[in-house]
């Protein structure tokens, strides 16, 4: 889980883009990079995405933190790229299956890139972006059915209480004379326990939430209204230029390659 | 405002799909527009069963069986949500959205308001239960008694003739209980709505309510009547059954008052908290005298549980620290936090608020068993220990029972035991008597007078009243927010 950021003051450019268009947005971020396999157009889009910081609303600091741990991991995606892929130009060293060659390294670096430049959109756009919000989008606007989407919704909810009660519970394995060993029984005896609570609480919730009229036939009203404008076209078609400009870096600089080739 | 509505309840019964017994049946009753009224009953009459009857949220046909009908202004109550509003004990249960605002008007949505009015419709119900926060705060952000009272809008701005209240104070500490009552009887008064309401705390609710229902275990109705009538006339049978009759206090002896006891576990210049960084309490100086009672009462936030915690041994101190008694060290070691696990067991032992949080086995057997084997004792002592307390706890009959099917007294004593099974010097609990009906109050109360009584020392977290009375012999009380 990610908390929310602060979002108390909500006059970033971004805050004013429907979560829909954002949903767009990262498609248009992302799928041409996961076609695609070079370092040129990902550090393009990287370079490029941080130059819009700006307009999310988020501290460069908040946005360093929170790509940390795609940046720690983003290496073992490399790595396993920089020994296995197919050798090709000069081979440096061959151990058993793995073979570091001039591919591999060059492949390996691609991969590590794009891997952040898949994470750093997604944490720009939704960083910031309130669950309610996203929620009556998704069911207003993309139409999505608001059984499925609000059920969702108040689940979510209630991810709280479970952090709280696995704290809770592994006190209690404490106090009782198991928190010496057995870490691993202990956590799957706490995940069972978990999961008892979950259905425990989902019956509770949909009561509730059945109490309150949720789920008749009686078409329902959004006190929220949720729609698109302007601002959501100037956004996506912001993201369309951006990857535009980060393929034809690649293009230009004969560094572009599709996946498989 | 809506217009309060009457309510025919006819031969009507439900039994459980699964169960071979009815929850209730053969119960008649009609209640007028505007009436206020009591309902109750020995624990398993099937009061709560009702309430979700008379919400309509029972389910059909694949749910359970239904005989006879309910009838809310002469229309089957399933037939018309919104005006029928119902709050549950839970505070957390009622809760369905994470901002106050959209919360509320997540019922008016759900009933096809428009949206223009939804705002008006919001505001109002806020203001009628007195909850002055802003409506984008974080629902997780209130307190009990503010979350019940934001249950309690989310109701209203529905505009129910019929509100229906299970148990609403039972989880409460006393200012959300004066709270949540507060606002039901500026609603109910404004606006006349008809009322049903589950509790066994009658003072609380006795002098607001125009009737008093008791159902009868295994159906049909046993008393109606004005309050001072019933109470008179069946006040001792409703003691029996657990329901806390007005002017009837328990009958449990008080405890000696202390004379200058040595302290098992002290602290000095404490601080606490859950989180490293985060300090709820500090500056705290506690001495908890050896063989006898401790409360700890505060206000809600003011770190009772985090202390309680802390000095069990669970919660590390943020700085100063907590000191065992002499003799109480483990390998020399005299602070309960850097204890391991096994030691701390036959030292310190903690019952949990939600006694779930601490079981751990499918059998009552076992689970007591738990600690006996981790301290490895051998098979014929951990049985004589466990068939010991079952019998000394009145479980004996449920010893194969699994800890999570049994009623919520029931839990309690489990949990007690459980601790009970490793003979620590030291018991520690967090709201013991939370949601207890009166019989199972007075049998965990005296269960843990007769463990003072045996040399024990009990430290209890506590909001109530009569347990600060009958287990306070030495009392901690915390500030609150400084």
């Amino acid at each position: 889980m990610i908390a929310p950021v602060d979002v108390s003051a909500r006059h970033a450019w971004l805050d004013g883009v429907n979560p829909v268009a954002k949903v767009a947005v990262v498609i248009v971020l992302a799928v041409p990079l996961l076609v695609s396999i070079d370092a040129v157009s990902a550090a393009t889009a990287i370079v490029l995405e941080l130059l819009c910081v700006p307009l999310t609303g988020l501290a460069y600091a908040t946005v360093v933190k929170r790509l940390l741990p795609v940046v720690l991991f983003a290496p073992v995606a490399g790595l396993s790229m920089l020994l296995y892929a197919r050798p090709g130009g000069t081979v440096y060293g061959t151990f058993l299956f793995a073979t570091i060659s001039d591919n591999s390294i060059t492949l390996a670096v691609a991969v590590l890139l794009r891997v952040v430049a898949l994470a750093l959109p997604i944490i720009l756009l939704f960083a910031r972006t309130d669950p309610t919000e996203l929620a009556d989008a998704l069911a207003q606007v993309a139409k999505l059915p608001s059984r499925f989407v609000l059920g969702v919704l108040a689940g979510a909810r209630t991810v709280g209480l479970f952090v709280d009660d696995w704290r809770t519970m592994g006190l209690a394995r404490r106090a009782r004379g198991l928190g010496d060993r057995g870490a691993l029984r202990r956590f799957f005896s706490m995940a069972f326990v978990l999961l008892v609570f979950a259905v425990r609480r989902g019956t509770k919730l949909a009561t509730a939430m059945e109490a309150r009229g949720f789920g008749t036939d009686v078409p329902r009203t959004w006190a929220r209204p949720s729609r698109l404008s302007a601002r959501d076209a100037v956004a996506v078609g912001g993201a369309v230029l951006l990857m535009a400009v980060a393929l034809g870096a690649a293009v230009v600089t004969g560094a572009f390659r599709v996946v498989g080739t | 405002m809506a217009a309060p509505a009457r309510v025919d309840v006819e031969g009507w019964g439900w039994r459980y799909a699964g169960r071979k017994l009815p929850a209730t049946r053969d119960v008649d009753l009609t209640i007028e527009a505007g009436e206020r009224v009591l309902l109750l009953g020995a624990s398993g009459a099937g009061k709560s069963t009702l309430l979700a009857g008379l919400a309509g949220l029972l389910g059909g046909s694949d749910e359970g069986e239904r005989t006879g009908r309910i009838l809310v202004d002469g229309r089957f109550p399933e037939d018309q949500r919104g005006r029928i509003g119902l709050v549950l004990q839970d505070p957390e249960a009622g809760i369905v959205l994470s901002k106050v605002g959209d919360d509320v008007a997540f019922g008016c949505e759900n009933l096809g308001v428009p949206a223009a009015e939804i705002p008006g419709r919001v505001a109002e119900a806020v203001a009628s239960v007195g909850l002055t926060v802003p409506l984008d705060r974080p629902t997780k952000a209130l307190s009990g008694g503010q979350k019940q009272r934001l249950a309690l809008a989310g109701v209203l701005a529905m505009r129910p003739g019929l509100l229906l209240l299970d148990e609403p104070t039972a989880n409460l500490d006393p200012d959300g209980v004066a709270e949540v009552r507060a606002a039901v009887e500026h609603v109910v008064r404004t606006d006349g709505t008809t009322l049903v309401l589950i509790e066994h705390r009658t003072d609380v609710w006795a002098d607001l309510m125009t009737r008093v229902v008791v159902l009868a275990p295994g159906g049909g109705v046993l008393a109606d009547g004005p309050p001072a009538q019933v109470f008179a006339e069946y006040g001792d049978a409703l003691a029996a059954a657990g329901v806390w009759v007005p002017g009837r206090p328990v009958d449990l002896p008080m405890l000696a008052p202390l004379a200058a006891p040595d302290a098992v576990l002290s602290a000095r210049s404490l601080s606490i908290g859950r989180e490293k960084r985060v300090v709820v309490a500090s500056g705290l100086d506690v001495a908890v005298p050896r063989g006898a009672g401790t409360v700890v009462t505060g206000p809600n936030g003011a770190g009772k549980s985090t202390l309680a915690l802390t000095l069990a041994g669970l919660l590390p101190e943020l700085s100063g620290e907590v000191v065992a008694a002499d003799g109480l060290a483990a390998r020399g070691v005299r602070r309960p936090s850097r204890w391991r696990s096994t030691e701390l067991l036959t030292r310190i032992g903690t019952v949990f608020q939600e006694p779930e949080h601490q079981f751990l086995a499918s059998t009552l057997r076992d689970e007591l068993a738990v600690g006996p084997r981790a301290l490895r004792m051998p098979a014929a002592q951990v049985d004589a220990i466990v068939d010991e307390l079952l019998q000394r706890l009145d479980l004996a009959p449920l010893a194969l029972a699994n800890p999570f099917t049994l009623s919520g007294g029931q839990k309690r004593r489990l949990s007690v035991a459980t601790v009970l099974a490793a003979s620590p010097e030291v018991i520690v609990l967090d709201e013991p008597t939370f949601g207890q009906d009166r019989r199972g109050w007075s049998e965990l109360v005296a269960l843990l007078q007769r463990e003072i009584a045996r040399g024990r020392t009990v430290i209890a977290v506590t909001h109530d009243a009569d347990v600060v009375r009958h287990l306070g012999q030495h009392r901690v009380v915390l500030g609150g927010a400084a």
